[in-house]
């Protein structure tokens, strides 16, 4: 990696637009650090794909620039590309090859030397723990095997940064935290630059060191999913008493803590003025008034809270795949009362 | 069972079938197209073989092969509603018709009566080209209503056949299967020339292939000089008779399958 | 060629011929479909050869140039319907994130086809002698016979090629399959145009190059070394060859726009 090259992501008003239909993106400003995790989080048809396959030289751009490892997309596709690896939505692969045959092909096709591929090949392979099933035809692999084949295959030729177009939609929890580990891995401890794409909150929160958050082909946020998260609001307690009587002496006692919020029908909640740390002194102040508590619960702000504050709407309601609903209720602290 | 339920399900089937042929060309110009294009290349290509010594058919040789195309599009539209049917179970409408149809019979006839449909739009097109390329038709009204009779039989005996594999297969990769052993019975007889002029291995089938029989009592009713009647007719509801059993056990099957 | 634009090549080529073995439903038909109908067309067409002027006595050898002319249909079909998965899965973006030319993925994928040609006109060319047909043009005519359908296929298969690649979809390339079927029986593949009597059809057939590639083929087997129908038939087939493949290539660009 040079100084001239470094492995970032710089766009400037980019844009595409296609013959029908509005503006796919519509003038987005990028910016990713060498080595960084960059979450690219949006519902389904925000433009994310589409800024993908402008950034990894698949689709010329309508207007601006965008520099991948230092190159410009437009005008040195081929040096792009070599410096990227890309895993696309919808693992694509052949069902009638081997998986063992797709890493042939692939490191073929990146010029490998014919004795470094099969080493290649073993490596990769063992990597995403498809040893055992190499040579069994990709048809028959279940999709988590598939997603994990099509990382192998985007890391045949080192790439310094890797494009991930939802690596995870449709896979089980298992499966998607085995691929969050190796992307977290590849990111730690290989240095490689990852530009993933999501409409998982989770998954943004959980492996991106930042976030940008995509609607309408404009991005309405960007940066750490905590400092996102900070800069929309506090976190919100909800207590449920055992009695139902006691509800106006639990609302008397968390009005000192901060402002009311929605809850349920049977609980109370407010917005912490202090934080999560106040907690513990909302659950002490409880205490000393003798209220019985059956459920204490903080919620703590989510991407989601992030994504309904600019856009107006939850990603749950602006998307329309159904894994994403489990995924959207944010971070829910439970403790037994 | 009540009567009306059986005959709102047949003509609520039926007409789903025709509005959906009607409307989609990939099902319209297939079944339309092809039987005027054999026509044409059988009728307007091989003419010159009905000058094959001891070639006796005074009505010509587009006659000759009027009578094959007619009965090749009666079979093949019974076995373009099995593929209607196989595409209805995998994008589960049929799953619909068998929870909701109060007499699941009708479901079957209502296929068939859409398959006599298509035919018939297939045969007025049909006959219109031969008309238009000079067809000699030496039969009167009485031979006429036989051919189209028979083809009338093969069309049903056709779709009973197609709807068996369909309501077993359940997916339109049951399509070859409807389709193959069709073609193979019609093109194991006398396509091109009377059986007398066959020779060798193709004799021998012709011989006791059914087909034939259909193919000669229509040869000889456009001629106006039938035979083989009553062994045609005989052949072809005993087809139907067959096919209606082969399709009620796939309509058993679909009904029994999860 | 140089070494990786020829290991691009191979290595696509290998995995074309891979897949095409591995679906039985793609090598099954053009195999059996073909033999099927000639075996029934030479007998129940026989009585032709009785015709006056018909060129042999020998049905089966006249309708044997006809199943290498429905091999390259298929090819078309699964060239074709192969390119445009790859296309609606998104394998193309691949490949296209690759060092790959555009040259290379072209050749690979005809390079494929014709693989599975070479082993289809070798079938359909043992099967026709063995079931009795003639080849006057002896073992080096059956050597041109087989190069003839492997350059037609590589035309129909960059026809499949320039179809998928315009299209992006199977089903238009399928749909493709009736419209090939109609020239193949609109020309002189049933009888010679001399003894085809309806005019239009003869005048049909005479326009339809697809008579040309027959003739070439079936030249060898009834005549012997014809000049004039051989080169008709390589210089129609290596034409269509030209221009489809010329089509496929732009095709692609339009299709792969990477910058």
């Amino acid at each position: 990696m040079t100084a001239d090259h470094p492995a970032s992501i710089e766009a400037t008003g980019l844009v595409r637009e296609f013959k029908k239909g509005p503006r796919a993106v519509d003038g987005i400003d990028l910016h990713v650090a060498p080595g960084e995790i960059f979450g690219f989080l949006g519902p389904n048809g925000a433009g994310k794909s589409t800024t993908v396959h402008m950034l990894t030289t698949l689709l010329p751009p309508t207007a601006g620039t965008a520099l991948v490892a230092g190159y410009d997309v437009v005008r040195q596709g081929p040096d792009v590309r070599r410096a990227i690896g890309a895993a696309l939505q919808e693992a694509a692969l052949d069902p009638f090859l081997t998986g063992r045959e797709h890493m042939r092909l692939q490191t073929a096709l990146h010029g490998l030397p014919p004795d470094v591929r099969i080493a290649r090949t073993t490596e990769l392979l063992e990597r995403v723990g498809l040893e055992d099933a190499a040579d069994r035809k990709v048809g028959s692999y279940s999709g988590g095997m598939k997603r994990r084949l099509d990382l192998a295959l985007a890391l045949v030729h080192s790439p310094r940064i890797l494009f991930l177009d939802e690596p995870t939609t449709g896979l089980d929890i298992q499966s998607r935290t085995a691929l969050w580990d190796e992307v977290s891995r590849l990111a730690r401890e290989d240095g490689v630059t990852v530009f993933l794409t999501t409409q998982y909150l989770e998954e943004a929160d959980v492996l991106a060191d930042r976030v940008g958050i995509i609607d309408h082909g404009r991005i309405v946020a960007e940066g750490t999913p905590a400092a996102l998260k900070g800069e929309i609001g506090r976190p919100t307690v909800e207590i449920v008493p055992c009695a139902a009587t006691d509800r106006e002496a639990v609302a008397d006692v968390l009005g000192r803590f901060g402002e009311r919020a929605g809850a349920s029908p049977k609980g109370v909640a407010v917005r912490l003025a202090g934080g999560e740390g106040q907690l513990a002194d909302v659950v002490r102040a409880l205490d000393a008034e003798h209220i019985p508590l059956e459920h204490v619960q903080l919620h703590a702000p989510s991407l989601d809270d992030v994504f309904l504050a600019k856009t107006g709407r939850t990603l749950e309601g602006a998307g329309d795949d159904e894994e994403a609903v489990g995924q959207v209720t944010g971070e829910t602290e439970t403790v037994a009362a | 069972m009540s009567r009306a339920s059986f005959t709102s399900v047949a003509r609520a089937v039926a007409w789903r079938s025709i509005h959906s042929y009607l409307t989609n060309p990939a099902f319209l110009i297939p079944s339309m197209i092809f039987p005027l294009f054999f026509f044409m290349a059988f009728a307007g290509g091989l003419s010159s073989i009905s000058q094959v010594p001891n070639f006796d058919f005074p009505t010509g040789y587009t006659a000759f092969q009027f009578v094959f195309v007619l009965l090749q599009s009666a079979a093949f539209g019974g076995v373009f509603t099995g593929f209607g049917i196989a595409v209805d179970f995998e994008n589960g409408f049929s799953r619909r018709l068998l929870l909701a149809a109060p007499n699941r019979g009708g479901i079957v006839v209502g296929y068939a009566i859409a398959a006599l449909v298509r035919a018939l739009v297939t045969w007025v097109m049909l006959v219109v080209v031969a008309l238009i390329s000079g067809m000699n038709i030496d039969g009167n009204g009485i031979d006429l209503f036989g051919l189209f009779g028979l083809a009338l039989i093969v069309n049903v005996a056709a779709t009973l056949w197609a709807a068996g594999v369909a309501m077993r297969i359940r997916s339109i990769q049951g399509g070859p299967l409807m389709q193959i052993p069709v073609f193979l019975v019609l093109f194991l007889s006398p396509v091109y020339v009377p059986l007398k002029l066959l020779t060798g291995w193709i004799h021998g089938v012709a011989s006791v292939n059914p087909a034939t029989a259909l193919l000669e009592a229509g040869r000889g009713f456009i001629a106006g000089d039938p035979a083989v009647v009553v062994v045609a007719f005989a052949a072809a509801l005993g087809l139907v008779a067959l096919f209606a059993l082969w399709a009620r056990g796939g309509l058993r099957r679909a009904e029994a399958s999860p | 060629m140089s070494s990786a634009l020829g290991t691009q090549v191979g290595h696509l080529a290998r995995r074309s011929v891979v897949r095409t073995f591995r679906q039985p439903a793609q090598v099954v038909p053009a195999l059996i479909f073909p033999l099927f109908l000639l075996a029934v067309n030479s007998s129940g067409l026989s009585r032709a050869t009785k015709l006056p002027g018909f060129p042999t006595s020998s049905y089966l050898t006249f309708a044997l140039a006809v199943p290498f002319m429905q091999g390259a249909l298929f090819s078309v079909m699964n060239a074709g319907t192969d390119l445009a998965r790859d296309i609606e899965t998104g394998f193309l973006n691949r490949l296209a994130l690759t060092p790959l030319r555009g040259g290379a993925l072209l050749a690979g994928l005809l390079a494929g086809t014709v693989v599975v040609a070479l082993v289809q006109s070798a079938v359909y060319l043992l099967v026709g002698l063995a079931a009795g047909a003639n080849l006057a043009s002896g073992v080096g005519g059956a050597l041109a016979i087989v190069a003839l359908s492997l350059l037609i296929t590589l035309g129909f298969g960059a026809i499949g090629l320039f179809a998928a690649l315009r299209t992006g979809s199977g089903e238009a390339v399928q749909g493709l399959f009736p419209l090939f079927f109609v020239t193949l029986f609109l020309s002189s593949g049933s009888l010679p145009r001399n003894l085809i009597h309806t005019d239009w059809f003869r005048e049909v057939a005479t326009y339809n190059p697809v008579s040309y590639l027959i003739e070439g083929i079936r030249s060898l087997l009834v005549d012997g070394w014809n000049a004039q129908a051989l080169e008709l038939g390589f210089g129609i087939a290596a034409a269509i060859a030209v221009i489809a493949m010329l089509a496929a290539s732009s095709a692609l660009k339009t299709r792969m726009v990477r910058t």
